[in-house]
């Protein structure tokens, strides 16, 4: 229990810092650091159990999360051109500022929803939620295709986190599931590539051929 | 039967990509779609039993669309081969900014055709909300290298856009499905899976505050995969800069997949007892759809951008019908089969137009019916059908839906739909005479006799909906109601 | 008697600091480095000494460094002990302390603007621009600290330790403080003290037209404000309110050891920041304190 507190905070601290760092690799390796935090979820959430299923999903994630995306996303990045900064359509701190904003309402709103009771931990509904607000937020408010790469993979891992007290009978589905985002990660990685290639950057600003 | 349905496009695929030569590589894919809308038809005989542990299940929703999309596939392949072999590899030069580029790979090409199949098949035969959703965001991957077919700058930004909004889009849709489950909690007996079968004779038992919440992520999640507006950014882009087959495939089928995706949402709620609120978010952006499509439709310059816009609002009838419930349950059927069957033309035909003019601008294709009469006939028929006007058989759907609205009192939902459809029809209706009409231009080269692929699998989808149109046979009403009673009563 | 033990020695122990720091950055540069003592010397001379006084300047520049080491004295007579309550404790002391390192601070910037040199105004601009920015940090761990003390005072917020098993938000309180004592005592990566470019100076060009006993004022401020913070620090994690006095003590001053060489290790491995990203670095700090105090409140 107090194991799930401290990887939870750890998650939510996690979950600010991608909304303040500045270099690309920066952003890679805290989405191995969050990996290997969701990898410790299902262990420490749902602990041991007779068919080990808690077992499977921790190695999966770990596998998937914690090695899988940040060998991926570090490999896209070495071959971009360009700078390796993260830049931003709204500031560094008032991202920050909105990530906090983005807690405090997830707090607020864990108090009025009606949560089943010991379904979900203290804290897992707010970590998750912020989570998903700042990888949505990377998504919409960076410049560059690889940052929303990263937004997506956040906002999905918060998702994950939300589903991991309710993963009790189907692992091999989850697996299937991480399996899949693992495929559009590796997909927009040669998108990205793609676009590097032919655009000679990965600025998404660019994009304004195609409107009406 | 079930086991080996979603198989034979997977493994075809792999075959397509082992296989060097081009000619067995475009015979195996029009054979995969043979034999995947013949297994298709035989579970109409034979209804096949649930397989892989209940994952796969076929019921007369399912069915329903994994028909249409088997069809749409055997229409686009066959059409792939004449396209494929007038394409060819080799560097080429835009006809837009005149920049070089190349295709991408045939084998690569016709291997995402078919595994984008085996997806949308896995979508279709599922009850499984896990497994639909697995479907789902395969449909996406497999899908994005066709829309980059061609290798230019403006395919690619199609592509990333349609990546990342279907992306975050079908993510939100995997935090419905865990609302869901939260929703069905229950300690003392939880949920073995997140079958339908399980699921709805639970139903009512289950937190309506998370159904709620369940049933609002997985509309836009979804929704924007299905080309809900506001959610439909990417459609028109990437329906403009796939070849026209993709976009065939694209409108017809895979629209229909990701809908299916809310209508099994909606039978949970029906079975919750909670089936007007999800009825009424569908209305609300099913109308949203339609105003949005109209306003972009009057004054489109680009006939495939066109057609796109057209499939928003098509899909906004969809969500509408299914929103008002009753008789329009059943007209929403009965159009989603119409939809296909006159888009997928449509968009095949286009492809023919732009492979003689070299453009997409309604200003610059004109004089079709001089220089290309069977397809000038067929734009024709076409457009006469989406816009629905009799004989075909959208006008009978549109109708149904309409009948059901006034009837169910929504009059100021019908209104809006009447407005929009009339918008619509003159929208289009000035870009494709301008089209028809008018002195060829000088630069286009005289068309020799057109290629019989390029012509027949459009003919057929327009006949299928004519004869849709003029008389409905009855094991496809049998279909339609059964698939029509499981959403509307939650079964 | 016993409550002035601490002030005693602080006032004694505080030039220790800046020694400990130079021995540790030294060793850690392989060199021998200056005696412990240094600052000691230091003072010793710069009293001895007369003062040279600018013809522009006014009794800003005399008033300002006797006006910021008294001040700086009244906020250490906030601070608790490691075995007694402050000298002088009331509800919302925190905010005096605050102040009054703020109004020595004052008193520094405007002797700096005083003397009318441009890199001493440029100096205190930066000075005042960077405090601005780390008091709203150190009120939010104020708050933190303050949430379920006994009474909202220094002496009630300080030495109970890490409360509640629950909390691992608290431990941020201490790293929160730590990269506040770098920022206030102008230390890597906010600033550094050696220097020798007045144009990347900060603290150190401010007080560059200050001599004789001034300086040596100055320079003992500095070591009580440093000594302040530290204790700080140290008091928000160690619960030395349950030790006897003198094990009390003695983790006090082993935490105040530790917390120094820790200024050192960071002198030794960091570079200073950009001045562009100082702001950043204390955004963080500030978020990482809203976090905690949500956190906290919340449970």
């Amino acid at each position: 229990m107090e194991m799930t507190q401290y990887l939870l905070v750890a998650l939510v601290c996690v979950n600010l810092a991608y909304l303040a760092v500045t270099r690309l690799i920066t952003l890679t390796r805290i989405t191995a650091v969050q990996g290997l935090l969701l990898a410790a979820m299902p262990l420490a959430v749902l602990g041991p159990d007779p068919h080990s299923h808690a077992l499977i999903l921790s190695l999966g994630v770990f596998a998937i999360k914690a090695i899988g995306f940040p060998w991926l996303l570090a490999r896209t990045l070495s071959r971009l051109s360009g700078d390796p900064v993260v830049e931003p359509y709204l500031g560094f701190n008032l991202s920050l500022l909105s990530g906090v904003a983005g807690l405090l309402f997830s707090l607020w709103l864990e108090t009025r929803l009606p949560f089943p009771p010991g379904l979900f931990p203290p804290l897992l509904f707010p970590a998750a939620l912020t989570s998903i607000f700042s990888g949505l937020a990377l998504v919409v408010a960076r410049r560059k295709a690889i940052t929303q790469v990263i937004g997506y993979l956040a906002a999905d891992n918060g998702i994950f986190l939300l589903g991991v007290p309710l993963a009790q009978g189907s692992v091999w589905l989850e697996l299937s599931v991480l399996l899949d985002v693992f495929v559009a990660v590796f997909v927009m990685g040669i998108a990205l590539h793609h676009i590097n290639k032919t655009f000679e950057s990965i600025d998404v600003g660019r994009f304004c051929s195609l409107r009406d | 039967m079930l086991t080996v349905l979603p198989l034979v496009p997977l493994l075809a695929g792999l075959l397509a990509l082992a296989l060097p030569a081009d000619g067995p590589r475009r015979a195996l894919l029009v054979l995969a779609g043979l034999i995947h809308l013949a297994l298709t038809l035989a579970c109409f005989v034979h209804p096949p039993a649930p397989a892989y542990g209940g994952l796969l299940e076929l019921d007369a929703l399912g069915q329903l669309f994994l028909t249409l999309a088997s069809l749409l596939f055997v229409a686009a392949s066959c059409y792939a081969v004449g396209y494929l072999g007038h394409e060819g590899a080799g560097p080429r030069r835009d006809f837009q900014d005149g920049a070089a580029f190349v295709n991408a790979p045939e084998r690569v090409f016709t291997m995402c055709l078919l595994l984008f199949l085996a997806a949308m098949t896995v979508v279709c035969a599922t009850r499984n909300l896990s497994v639909l959703w697995v479907g789902i965001e395969a449909t996406t991957l497999s899908s994005a290298p066709l829309i980059y077919f061609h290798r230019h700058r403006r395919s690619l930004e199609a592509t990333w856009k349609y990546l990342v909004i279907c992306s975050v889009g079908i993510a939100l849709a995997l935090l419905g499905n865990i609302l869901f489950s939260v929703a069905f909690y229950d300690p003392a007996s939880p949920l073995t899976s997140m079958g339908l079968t399980e699921m709805l004779p639970r139903a009512a038992g289950a937190a309506h505050p998370w159904l709620r919440a369940a049933f609002i992520f997985l509309l836009v999640g979804y929704g924007s995969k299905m080309g809900l507006a506001p959610m439909h950014n990417w459609l028109p882009d990437a329906h403009s800069q796939s070849p026209s087959l993709v976009s065939a495939m694209l409108s017809g089928a895979l629209l229909n997949c990701a809908f299916l995706g809310i209508l099994r949402a909606q039978q949970l709620l029906v079975a919750a007892g909670m089936g007007d609120f999800g009825g009424e978010l569908l209305v609300l952006f099913g109308l949203v759809s339609m105003g949005t499509a109209a306003v972009f439709i009057v004054g489109q310059g680009d006939y495939k951008r066109l057609l796109a816009y057209s499939s928003v609002e098509h899909m906004g009838i969809l969500a509408l019908g299914v929103g008002i419930g009753g008789g329009a349950t059943f007209g929403a059927m009965l159009h989603a089969v119409n939809h296909s069957l006159t888009k997928g033309a449509l968009f095949l035909i286009s492809g023919n137009i732009l492979a003689l003019y070299h453009t997409r601008s309604c200003y610059d294709a004109r004089g079709l019916s001089r220089a290309l009469p069977v397809t000038a006939a067929l734009w024709t028929a076409g457009f006469l059908a989406i816009v629905g006007s009799p004989p075909f058989g959208i006008f009978v759907s549109e109708l149904t839906i309409l009948k059901a609205m006034l009837a169910g009192g929504h009059g100021f939902a019908a209104t809006f739909y009447m407005v929009a459809l009339a918008v619509i029809f003159i929208g289009m209706a000035t870009p494709v005479c301008r089209m028809i009409q008018g002195p060829l231009p000088p630069a286009v080269p005289h068309p020799g006799r057109e290629q019989l692929l390029s012509v027949v699998p459009p003919l057929l989808l327009l006949a299928a909906t004519l004869v849709l149109g003029l008389y409905i046979p009855e094991a496809v009403t049998g279909l339609l109601e059964r698939a029509a009673a499981a959403v509307s009563l939650g079964g | 008697m016993n409550a002035l033990t601490h002030i005693v020695a602080a006032l004694v122990l505080a030039p220790l600091i800046p020694g400990i720091i130079n021995r540790v950055k030294a060793r850690m540069a392989g060199r021998v480095g200056r005696p412990l003592l240094q600052t000691y010397y230091d003072l010793a001379k710069l009293i001895q000494k007369g003062v040279v006084v600018s013809h522009t300047a006014t009794w800003m520049l005399a008033a300002g460094p006797a006006v910021s080491l008294a001040a700086v004295g009244c906020a250490l007579l906030l601070l608790p002990g490691p075995a007694s309550p402050a000298p002088v404790s009331f509800t919302g002391d925190f905010m005096l302390a605050a102040y009054c390192l703020g109004l020595s601070r004052l008193a520094l910037i405007l002797a700096a603007l005083d003397t009318g040199s441009s890199f001493e105004g440029m100096g205190a601009s930066r000075e005042a621009a960077f405090s601005a920015l780390a008091e709203p940090v150190l009120f939010l761990s104020f708050l933190v600290l303050a949430v379920g003390a006994p009474e909202i005072s220094l002496s009630g917020m300080l030495g109970r330790g890490l409360t509640g098993v629950l909390a691992p938000e608290r431990l941020f309180v201490p790293l929160i403080l730590f990269i506040v004592l770098l920022t206030e005592n102008c230390r890597i990566p906010v600033d550094d003290p050696t220097t020798h470019l007045e144009l990347t100076m900060i603290h150190e060009v401010m007080v560059l037209d200050h001599s004789g006993p001034d300086m040596a004022f100055i320079v003992y401020g500095a070591a009580l404000k440093l000594w302040f913070f530290a204790a700080l620090t140290v008091l928000a994690v160690l619960p030395v309110r349950s030790l006897s006095p003198a094990a009390g003590w003695a983790a006090f001053l082993a935490g105040m050891l530790l917390v120094t060489v820790a200024i050192g290790l960071v002198e030794s491995v960091m570079a200073r920041l950009r001045l562009m990203r100082v702001p950043r670095l204390l955004g963080g700090a500030g978020a990482l304190a809203a976090l905690s105090l949500v956190l906290t409140v919340w449970r």
